[in-house]
């Protein structure tokens, strides 16, 4: 077997305006003809850089230099930018990125866009071109795929347009191609089919393929070898059973322990303290020293060695041995609440109606987000609601919360008719939280004003009744309370979703509504959030609606499940049941569809 | 795409009307016609006088009602002052200012879309400084001053172009630039932001990792997304080219529409000015409803919900 691609010591920096950041260091990168390599790490590890670099795609405030980069037998460093766009760009690389839906230009034709590149480049004629891309286009899966060829990006689903991107890219036949988080803005059921074509379509072309994700289940199950970013360094990097089995390096094992499992008993998440760190000036420590929990004087003293582990498994870590494992595992702290205890919140056969037209004379349209939905939150229990992107998840969310009216059915609070209760009440019934803790806080307001804002609008209290409630909620929520003065700029997303929380806790309200409150957030701060609310469960009780499309998740942290597919409850039941033997096929299809990494979760506690 | 297009030209033409209702009660209400025909020195016997013989003794709705009769059937009334049918004043000076209008259009495309272009492909470099230099200066000068500083310049002290007049196209190359400059930043800081906007875009990207690069990615990708925008931003400069005819004609005595409003509204020739006023309106409309038709011709979105 020869090499397909072999980096040596890249290093890309991007200039800001307040530095250079150091984006990625010192990573060497070797991928075998035909064989996959998966990138892994947290937001800000450096993996996408790593991509952009290799196809010269970085930002103009980018540079990145490199011992060697040869790719099939071709020094790439020796190319200028021409020679490289004309044979590397396309033929020699594809890639494929995270955003289907904004990665296709929307003024062309899929026609065109697929065939344009071929036919500019002179290597086949129109003709030939369009029977290809026909082709492509039926291999990938696309129904009716020479109608397609006239149609326009904006009239196909996210999971087709990806499918699209990846016949495009295939076009020119690349001998590898990198895929960047090809899945992470599409759909669960969607995100495993086209995982599986990306593994297919590889195995049929003998290519080499470079998966990079966030998500470790994901590459997991589908590469021959894992790399582990951390902070702009590859940390440690071999074959993917040894990598995800027997990881070396202290943060590959905290981030597995991160992870949600969707089998076995849900334990407490191993979250990972502090945040990634951007590197403005070479290091010469080990970059994860700060967070780890086997830290000691030599690992500050100078930076680790990338050191072999046998195997071809690589660790950048001081330790001899990997830190010792033992088979226990934290279980939750909060137990599930009785049966049939009373429900708080209620909705009676809602049903929520959109009417909308095209244009100002368009013909009217209905479309049924809610049909005839009932459904019920008990005292102290978590309840996921789960369903792909337009299954009503959200408008249900925004009913129960009083937001928005069903055109028919009624919402029950503590028994009352929601009408009956006083707007002024409802917030202190329930408050929402939402999913995007980067765009839900005022960016002008301090912590302190944030958090007592539902305070002063429900009008109780006295100002240092309100300043004593808002630092015992920022207590709960395991805020520092120098926090209390900062602006929400100056914090992390696990730290702002903390405060969101906090500010919907700060009412005392019987019920939280959480709208995919993890969903943008990384795996270790996911973790965060997630222990902490299963803390407010076991020390206050909470009663909460956690929405999500992460089955995962859903075990963690759901004691009942309630599944919806296009406005309507498809199955409902008590979450392990629901999840070991789903009765509907929707269900089973969510359930089969969850990237799963079958950790041996008992082995993943480490000793200090 | 026809019921689109007949549904916003059904839209355009009830747009105009509002427009000129609402100048017909200005003319009428806000002032007295009769008495700006009569003069300020008129007696009141004089006034009535005409008034009853223009029969703006009858109430502003009949009157509104009959001049929308009289439009349906082409006819526009008669010019107080010239002592013909407005409509044929109107098609004659009509050439004069569309020919202006249509170069100081065709000036601010040369001068703003090179520029807006250059500055985008390279922003914060000097070239976009000049260029917002060049944007800063013409928003700030005003038309009409720039108007004289162009005669003294290159009609008096160096007498390459005519000072006045329209008898050939050589008149027509000062107004223009004049006319023209006052569109130039707008419509350069708009080809500018678009291209930064679609140069930054995903499918940018895309494009770059099929091998696509310089002009090629230029051409096949960015410019037909860049120009959606400053599409509709030309079409309402033109519509503001005909406003702005009034101050160049003058300047330049060009004997076109703008020249004749500013005469019209001085001698209150109301005929007329209500004329104009619609004319103008029509343009304005028919060039917001040109721009709609053409970012529907090249934008699939809004062709195919």
């Amino acid at each position: 077997m020869s090499a397909l691609l072999n980096i040596s010591n890249l290093n890309v920096s991007i200039k800001l305006p307040h530095g250079t950041l150091s984006a990625v260091r010192d990573t060497t990168i070797t991928l075998q003809k035909g064989r996959s390599l998966g990138i892994v790490g947290e937001s800000g590890s450096g993996k996408s850089m790593t991509a952009l670099s290799l196809m010269r795609l970085l930002p103009r405030s980018g540079d990145f230099t490199a011992d060697a980069i040869e790719f099939d037998g071709t020094n790439l460093l020796s190319l200028d930018d021409r020679r490289f766009a004309e044979t590397i760009s396309g033929p020699g690389i594809g890639m494929i990125f995270q955003e289907p839906m904004t990665s296709l230009n929307p003024v062309y034709t899929i026609g065109r866009q697929m065939t344009e590149a071929a036919v500019w480049r002179g290597m086949m004629s129109a003709p030939a071109a369009r029977t290809k891309a026909i082709a492509l286009l039926d291999r990938v899966g696309i129904p009716d795929p020479e109608g397609r060829m006239s149609q326009y990006p904006h009239q196909m689903s996210g999971g087709q347009r990806q499918r699209v991107m990846i016949a495009m890219t295939l076009m020119l036949d690349p001998k590898l191609l990198i895929a960047d988080e090809p899945t992470t803005a599409l759909d669960v059921t969607v995100q495993a089919q086209i995982l599986d074509l990306l593994d297919d379509l590889r195995r049929e072309r003998d290519m080499g393929m470079i998966l990079i994700s966030h998500d470790l289940a994901v590459v997991a199950q589908r590469t021959d070898a894992v790399a582990v970013m951390y902070g702009g360094e590859m940390i440690e990097q071999g074959p993917a059973e040894a990598v995800l089995r027997l990881p070396a390096h202290p943060y590959t094992q905290s981030l597995l322990n991160a992870i949600p499992q969707i089998s076995g008993a849900p334990g407490r998440l191993g979250a990972i303290p502090g945040l990634v760190p951007s590197i403005m000036q070479a290091t010469n420590t080990c970059i994860f020293a700060p967070r780890c929990a086997h830290a000691h004087a030599a690992c500050t003293a100078q930076r680790p060695p990338s050191r072999a582990q046998g195997g071809g498994h690589m660790c950048r870590c001081v330790l001899d041995t990997p830190p010792t494992i033992v088979t226990s595992v934290t279980p939750l702290r909060a137990s599930a609440p009785q049966p049939d205890t009373e429900p708080v919140l209620s909705a009676r056969d809602v049903t929520r109606v959109y009417t909308s037209r095209r244009g100002m004379f368009g013909p009217k349209r209905d479309i049924r987000a809610l049909d005839d939905v009932s459904l019920d939150l008990r005292k102290g229990e978590t309840l996921a609601l789960i369903g792909e992107s337009g299954s009503g998840k959200s408008t249900l969310a925004r009913i129960l919360l009083g937001l928005d009216h069903p055109t028919s059915g009624a919402v029950f609070m503590g028994g009352r008719p929601v009408a009956e209760v006083a707007v002024k009440d409802r917030a202190h019934f329930v408050q929402p939280v939402f999913q995007d803790p980067y765009s839900s806080l005022n960016p002008r307001r301090r912590l302190a004003e944030i958090i007592a804002r539902p305070l002063e609008l429900s009008g109780h209290g006295s100002a240092a009744e309100n300043d004593a409630l808002v630092r015992s909620t920022l207590e709960l929520v395991r805020l520092p309370l120098r926090l209390l003065h900062a602006y929400p700029s100056q914090l992390s997303g696990g730290q702002r979703q903390r405060v969101a929380i906090a500010r919907a806790l700060v009412t005392k309200p019987q019920v939280l509504v959480c709208d995919e409150p993890t969903s943008a957030l990384d795996v270790s701060i996911q973790a965060q959030i997630l222990n902490l609310l299963d803390d407010l469960k076991a020390e206050m009780g909470l009663t909460c609606l956690f929405i999500t499309h992460d089955m995962a998740v859903v075990h963690q942290i759901a004691d009942r499940v309630v599944v919806m597919l296009k406005g309507q409850v498809v199955e409902e039941g008590a979450a392990r049941q629901v999840l070991r033997q789903p009765n509907n096929d929707y269900t089973r299809r969510l359930v089969a569809a969850a990237p799963r990494f079958e950790a041996k979760t008992e082995e993943m506690e480490i000793v200090q | 795409m026809l019921k689109y297009i007949a549904l916003k030209g059904l839209l355009a033409i009830l747009v105009a009307f509002t427009a000129s209702l609402a100048a017909f009660l200005l003319l009428n209400v806000a002032s007295d016609p009769a008495q700006a025909i009569a003069g300020e020195d008129a007696t009141p016997d004089v006034v009535e006088t005409i008034r009853i013989r223009y029969g703006l003794d009858r109430p502003v709705y009949e009157r509104y009602l009959s001049w929308l009769a009289g439009v349906a059937t082409g006819d526009f009334g008669e010019s107080y002052y010239w002592h013909k049918p407005v409509a044929e004043l109107v098609a004659d000076r009509a050439d004069e200012t569309l020919t202006l209008a249509l170069s100081a259009l065709f000036v601010t495309i040369l001068i703003a879309v090179p520029l807006g272009a250059l500055a985008g492909l390279n922003p914060n470099s000097w070239i976009d400084r000049a260029a917002l230099g060049v944007a800063v200066s013409a928003q700030a000068i005003p038309n009409f001053w720039l108007g004289l500083i162009m005669i003294i310049l290159f009609a008096v002290m160096i007498p390459i172009f005519p000072v006045s007049g329209d008898n050939t196209w050589y008149h027509f190359v000062l107004p223009a630039i004049v006319l023209g400059a006052s569109s130039v930043p707008a419509v350069m800081r708009l080809t500018r932001t678009g291209l930064i906007e679609v140069m930054g875009a995903d499918y940018i990207r895309t494009a770059r990792a099929k091998g696509f690069r310089g002009n090629a990615l230029l051409r096949r990708h960015a410019l037909r997304n860049a120009i959606l925008p400053v599409i509709s931003v030309l079409a309402v400069q033109l519509g503001q080219k005909f406003g702005g005819s009034v101050i160049t004609e003058s300047i330049f005595a060009i004997n076109g529409l703008g020249r004749l409003a500013l005469e019209s509204i001085l001698g209150a020739d109301i005929p007329t000015v209500q004329m104009l006023i619609f004319v103008f309106a029509i343009v304005f409309v028919a060039m917001n409803l040109l721009a709609d038709i053409l970012n529907a011709a090249l934008d699939p979105r809004i062709r195919i919900g």
